[in-house]
């Protein structure tokens, strides 16, 4: 062990001084290990953004919200035609459910239209415009800039009233003071009584709340569409996380009385979860991570080969002094760390300075994914360039290792 | 006490379809405190023997008995044990590294004995100051002499303490001046116990040890006795 502690500083002395000696050289042979490592690097910390994004964006939904529906949003098992074949979901089903139900702490049928919304001469197009109820406020964890969401009368009402989501409001009202203005989709009016404070979950596209407007439900069907052709969501949420599997659970049983099927017949409806959302964005990650994995070891594999080569010239011309170092006693052992030793100081001031790299462009990434180089980025750079050093090291090591000292001696 | 018993030793090398006897069939005994010289035309075998004496090398045949253990079987890392715990080395062409300075190079052999950092630089600056190199400890190889630089060659050879001070012509690369320099140090380190065996051309070199060995064709050719051992007023090798 002492023998070992002294080898190895021998073995990095020597490192530094074989670096110093071939300057350019090392510099050149570093450079496939910077590149690597700052690679690696990156790419962590991007799909690690990537990740935070689709999670956030995710979470929004809330963790404790169960989406009844006629159609299963992650789904592998049931073929499509049997789901579009189910019966639509109606408002009747969500006013049985809700009398019925004990376990959530709100509920409100939603249901979407895409559409156009004015106001004076500026148009937002092609935005969703959700249908729902007072009620849905408590399913949702939104918050205000501005005003309120309807109100119970408003809603039961169904009062010519609009909230509007961050980015519309900002479209529409670039300065302001939406609350009690009037906005028109297909020439109805709608008076707006809330703005919503900016949510910022880009990942889920058109379905971030800042994108969408929301009108009392009977509205949509009233102004926008036709009522038997539409099947609604009725949104759930539990008391909290520990009551999600008990309302689920009771959400089935009066969900299939409410829709009449006997004990023998399948669910004719869907009791959706943002866990289905996970699971998909979780493989949706993994394969851009086995992407990501792939690229940067392949630049990686690269700089090791640099590295193997650099180190068997290296051998070939110390081998001299190899002869010498084991004539007055160096083990194979001492002569293998050596080597190995130098490869990955090699490697690993390669890296060092490929972390730098990787912190100054993920400063750059930054400005569009909100992303940041981890603590455990910076231990996987340090450790895989050390690996890629001691591995790459090895075979010239080990050819070192066992030279024949007389021969390593006659060596010019 | 012998310290080096070796009994009808070969080395031989394949060379294409043909095999070199390097050496043929070399009985030998050496004492504890001896000095012998090797002497023999270029090609018969002598650097070869030192190798094999200095377990750089294995005899292809035969038996090497060093301090009663038997060598010829050993692995390389049990050899290169004995190299670095009981055998000095003194090459013709210094083999320093270059990229290290005196003191370093003596150093060397003590780090891979596990010596610390601290009792290493001690007996290193012992053994450069022994040579007469005090004040050339941080110097290179390439800042130094020749002569100093085999000096700095027999300071690493000496600072194990070791039981054997080999030399393969010692004196080959220095002018005659020089190498006598060399010589007086070797006489010097002979004087206080050691046993050495030093290979040379040189007649006049020759001249110092107390028992020349000639070999020739791989065989040892003479054995002769020339002078009287010198009996150290302390026993046991220099304590340097
Ligand atoms: N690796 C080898 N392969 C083949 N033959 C070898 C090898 N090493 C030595 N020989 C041969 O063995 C013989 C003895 O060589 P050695 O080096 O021992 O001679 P030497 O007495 O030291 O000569 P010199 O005085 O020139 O140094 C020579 O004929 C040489 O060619
Ligand atoms: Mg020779």
């Amino acid at each position: 062990m002492k023998n070992f502690l002294f080898e190895l500083r021998e073995g990095l002395l020597i490192a530094f001084r074989a670096i110093r000696a071939n300057k350019v050289r090392s510099i050149l042979t570093t450079l496939g290990i910077v590149i690597g490592v700052t690679s690696v690097v990156l790419m962590s910390t991007a799909i690690k953004g990537i990740d935070n994004a689709f999670q956030t964006g995710v979470s929004s939904l809330g963790s404790d919200n169960l989406y009844i529906d006629k159609w299963q949003w992650f789904n592998n098992d049931i073929p499509w035609w049997e789901l579009r074949n189910r019966k639509n979901l109606t408002l009747e089903d969500y006013k049985k459910y809700k009398e019925l139900a004990k376990l959530p702490l709100a509920v409100a049928p939603t249901v979407w239209n895409f559409n156009t919304v004015k106001f004076k001469d500026r148009v937002v197009e092609g935005l969703i415009i959700q249908g729902t109820t007072s009620d849905y406020i408590q399913t949702t964890n939104l918050s205000f800039s501005e005003g309120r969401f309807f109100n119970e009368l408003e809603s039961n009402g169904g009062r010519n009233v609009i909230v509007l989501g961050s980015e519309v409001a900002k479209k529409l009202f670039p300065i302001g003071y939406a609350v009690g203005q009037e906005v028109k989709i297909k020439g109805h009016k709608f008076r707006v009584v809330g703005v919503l404070a900016e949510q910022g979950s880009w990942v889920m596209g058109n379905f971030n709340p800042d994108k969408q407007v929301f009108l009392p439900i009977q509205n949509i069907f009233k102004y926008l569409q036709n009522e038997n052709l539409r099947s609604i969501t009725i949104n759930v949420r539990a008391k909290n996380s520990q009551m999600v599997e008990a309302t689920k659970e009771e959400a089935v049983g009066i969900m299939r009385r409410i829709r009449g099927l006997a004990y023998n017949q399948e669910n004719d409806f869907s009791i959706n979860q943002q866990e289905g959302l996970l699971n998909t964005i979780n493989q949706t990650v993994g394969v851009i991570q086995i992407a990501g994995l792939f690229i940067t070891g392949l630049s990686l594999f690269v700089g090791a080969i640099g590295i193997m080569n650099i180190m068997f010239v290296s051998v070939k011309e110390r081998t001299k002094e190899i002869g010498i170092r084991k004539a007055i006693g160096a083990k194979r052992r001492a002569i293998l760390g050596q080597f190995i030793t130098e490869s990955a100081v090699i490697c690993l001031i390669g890296g060092l300075i490929g972390l730098v790299f990787a912190v100054i462009l993920s400063l750059i990434i930054n400005q569009f994914l909100p992303t940041s180089v981890q603590v455990d980025a910076l231990i996987l750079a340090i450790v895989i360039s050390i690996a890629t050093g001691v591995i790459s090291g090895f075979a010239p090591a080990y050819t070192a290792a066992k030279l024949d000292p007389v021969e390593a001696l006659r060596y010019e | 006490m012998n310290i080096i018993t070796i009994e009808h030793i070969a080395k031989i090398y394949q060379v294409g379809s043909e095999e070199v006897h390097a050496l043929a069939d070399v009985s030998l005994k050496i004492d504890k405190g001896e000095y012998v010289a090797i002497m023999g035309p270029s090609g018969s075998g002598k650097s070869t023997l030192m190798n094999i004496l200095g377990c750089l090398d294995t005899p292809t045949k035969g038996i090497y008995n060093f301090n009663g253990v038997n060598v010829s079987e050993m692995n390389d890392n049990e050899l290169a044990k004995i190299r670095n715990k009981e055998i000095g080395f003194v090459f013709q062409t210094f083999n320093l590294l270059p990229r290290s300075d005196a003191l370093h190079n003596v150093e060397l052999p003590l780090i891979y004995a596990g010596v610390s950092s601290a009792e290493r630089k001690e007996r290193a600056k012992e053994a450069l100051a022994h040579v007469g190199l005090a004040d050339r400890m941080h110097h290179k190889p390439n800042e130094l002499s020749g002569g100093q630089r085999q000096r700095v060659a027999i300071a690493r050879a000496l600072v194990t303490r070791p039981s054997i001070i080999l030399a393969d012509e010692p004196t080959g690369n220095l002018d005659t001046k020089t190498g006598e320099d060399i010589m007086a140090l070797f006489n010097e380190i002979y004087e206080q116990g050691n046993t050495i065996i030093l290979v040379t051309h040189e007649e006049y070199i020759a001249e110092h040890a107390e028992r020349i060995l000639r070999i020739r064709d791989g065989l040892i050719e003479k054995d002769e006795i020339v002078k009287e051992r010198f009996i150290p007023k302390k026993n046991g090798a220099s304590k340097i």
